[in-house]
């Protein structure tokens, strides 16, 4: 019964063993926390681009809902940072209960439309004139929370979760009436597929792992600015990942976020100016001659990818 | 009541203007059915053009637009064919097109930053003569003048190709029916490219008079200037190239008032604007439906 899970959870067990290893080899810890932090995002997004086709592109908009949500509760409740991050992860959800209407629009309506939401809530956090509850444009001091190693982990709780769902998307029928949909609209709903249930559902819990991502990114960061969560890159880099990746899949995000984070890393060290041009390339050759990742290409070797 | 009459005669000519920031982006979309997320970008090379004609020849802006004509046709037909006839094949156009004119967009940003460095640049708005010009008793930079009777002349030649040219309705064809133009005979990669590098065009001629409307040019100028490019010609209509100049001018017009009563609050305006047209009446305020949702 529990063997079609066998080869997933083996994934899941491994990017587990891996993060609770390194950091006693590789003291990075800066690097290492970022790198989870993005294969969250990754399997995040995945739910709703990888399951529904839906492209957030102002996914940042939900990591910088979480991140300011916890940062907000800390300061003015001063509870546990843990309990902030699930407040942080439901603020999340909270705005993007309040982006439904936009799943109406469509393709690149939809994704566009998304991407203002993002930018209009960054600009409405950085308003000088909220300075009273967002600080404005100044920022955010965490710094008396502060505690690396408990963010640390908990990240990888995050991650944790975040691949579990789409496990969980992977086997079941949830996860096959939203690939329906995706399909066909039409025969979906007529195979009896409650299409703006399933499809918000979809929209919250990946809503919701953005917002957890960012609340433990505010709670590891400590000091950090409007700019800082809701920068785009955040968003661009995510689908990025998941493209390169393949999406839809558990072990596809996964890939293709190890791949590409440690190069960008590489290169952002090594070449910093040429970082933007291979960046830009990469997105142009990957959308013209690997539209389905590189799980595609495993795909086509006959080899099953959970 | 003066501020009041400035406001709304300077959103106007702000508005007009906006409309040749708008309207490649219009066309584009109109054609080929994608965003160039790029466009913005393109605005950006146009104003880095002027600004190094002008710098290193003392070319005065109005003579980098032939200039400019010629550089995007020769950009922009290369640039067609290396991606859209492979990318139509594709599973699915308008996705991927979307992502792979943002890496356009970013390898067009680090070109320019790797050649030229990370500066803003600025052509002197005395170029056009150091007296003003008034309306109604409000004076304004001559330069304003020079860029408001360009777009005027961009919109009469885009009027004119659609409406009175070979091309123009061939154009104006695909834009309506892609396959039944196809069956009439028309080379459908031919004019779309045309019409591709013409977008390109007209966004550059929007950035060599950049300077005199928004200010200095800098590398990274470009993805605001395509979210609001794109709420403009939400707002007009989506693939009706001269419905633009009316999305831009109620955009002009409404940046205006903002900067003048709620300055803390325009930054937001141009995407709630763009939410709120594409949630309520997503064919906008002037437009047959050119959405498929």
């Amino acid at each position: 019964m529990l063997s079609k899970y066998y080869s997933s959870l083996g994934a899941i067990f491994v990017i587990i063993l891996i993060f609770v290893t390194l950091p006693f080899v590789y003291n990075n810890q800066s690097f290492l926390f970022n790198m989870m932090m993005y294969l969250a995002l990754a399997e995040g997004l995945n739910i709703i681009y990888g399951f529904t086709g839906y492209l957030p592109f102002g996914y940042v908009g939900f990591f910088g809902a979480g991140a300011y949500g916890a940062s907000i509760v800390i300061m003015f409740l001063r509870i546990s940072p843990f309990l902030a991050v699930l407040a942080g992860g439901i603020v999340a959800v909270i705005i993007g209960i309040i982006l439904f209407p936009l799943l109406r629009l469509s393709g690149a309506y939809f994704a566009i439309a998304n991407l203002a939401a993002s930018q209009a809530l960054y600009y409405l956090v950085a308003n000088p004139h909220l300075q009273k509850v967002t600080q404005g444009p100044y920022g955010i001091d965490l710094s008396s929370v502060y505690n690396a190693n408990a963010s640390y982990y908990l990240m990888l709780g995050v991650l944790v979760f975040s691949m579990l769902l789409v496990l969980y998307m992977r086997k079941t029928d949830f996860g096959l009436s939203l690939l329906a949909i995706k399909e066909d609209r039409v025969t979906a709903s007529l195979a009896g597929i409650n299409i703006v249930k399933t499809r918000s559902i979809a929209w919250m819990l990946s809503a919701f792992v953005a917002g957890l991502c960012g609340a433990v990114f505010a709670w590891f960061t400590a000091v950090f600015y409007p700019s800082t969560v809701f920068n785009l890159n955040v968003s661009v880099f995510t689908i990025v990942f998941v493209l390169f990746g393949g999406m839809g899949t558990i072990v596809g995000p996964l890939l293709g976020t190890l791949i590409l984070y440690s190069m960008y890393n590489f290169i952002g060290i090594s070449t910093p100016e040429y970082f933007q041009l291979f960046y830009g390339l990469l997105i142009m050759i990957l959308v013209l001659f690997l539209p389905n990742g590189i799980v595609s290409i495993l795909q086509n070797w006959r080899i099953d990818v959970p | 009541m003066d501020l009041l009459a400035y406001t709304i005669i300077a959103g106007i000519m702000y508005g007009i203007f906006f409309g040749l920031v708008g309207v490649g982006l219009n066309i584009i979309f109109g054609v080929m059915r994608m965003i160039n997320l790029a466009h913005g970008d393109f605005i950006m090379l146009g104003a880095f053009l002027a600004f190094w004609l002008f710098r290193l020849f003392g070319i005065n802006p109005l003579l980098v637009i032939p200039i400019a004509t010629a550089v995007f046709f020769l950009i922009g037909f290369p640039l067609y064919y290396a991606f859209a006839p492979r990318l139509s094949k594709s599973s699915d156009p308008e996705m991927l097109s979307f992502i792979l004119f943002f890496g356009l967009s970013q390898v067009i940003e680090a070109v320019i930053i790797l050649a030229f460095g990370n500066n803003q640049r600025s052509i002197p708005s005395t170029v056009f003569g150091t007296s003003p010009f008034s309306i109604w008793g409000q004076s304004f930079p001559k330069a304003w003048l020079a860029t408001i009777l360009v777009a005027f002349a961009a919109f009469i030649i885009i009027y004119w190709y659609f409406r009175h040219t070979r091309l123009g309705y061939a154009t104006r064809a695909i834009m309506s029916n892609r396959e039944e133009a196809l069956i009439s005979g028309i080379d459908i990669d031919r004019v779309s490219a045309i019409a591709f590098c013409l977008g390109l065009v007209f966004a550059s001629v929007a950035g060599i008079f950049s300077y005199f409307m928004i200010g200095a040019a800098y590398p990274s100028m470009g993805p605001d200037l395509t979210t609001v490019s794109f709420a403009i010609i939400v707002l007009g209509s989506l693939g009706s190239p001269l419905g633009t100049i009316i999305g831009g001018l109620l955009y002009g017009v409404a940046i205006m008032f903002m900067q003048t009563y709620f300055s803390s609050w325009a930054n937001i305006l141009p995407y709630i604007l763009l939410i709120a047209i594409m949630l309520l009446k997503p064919e906008g305020l002037f437009g047959k439906a050119a959405r498929s949702a």
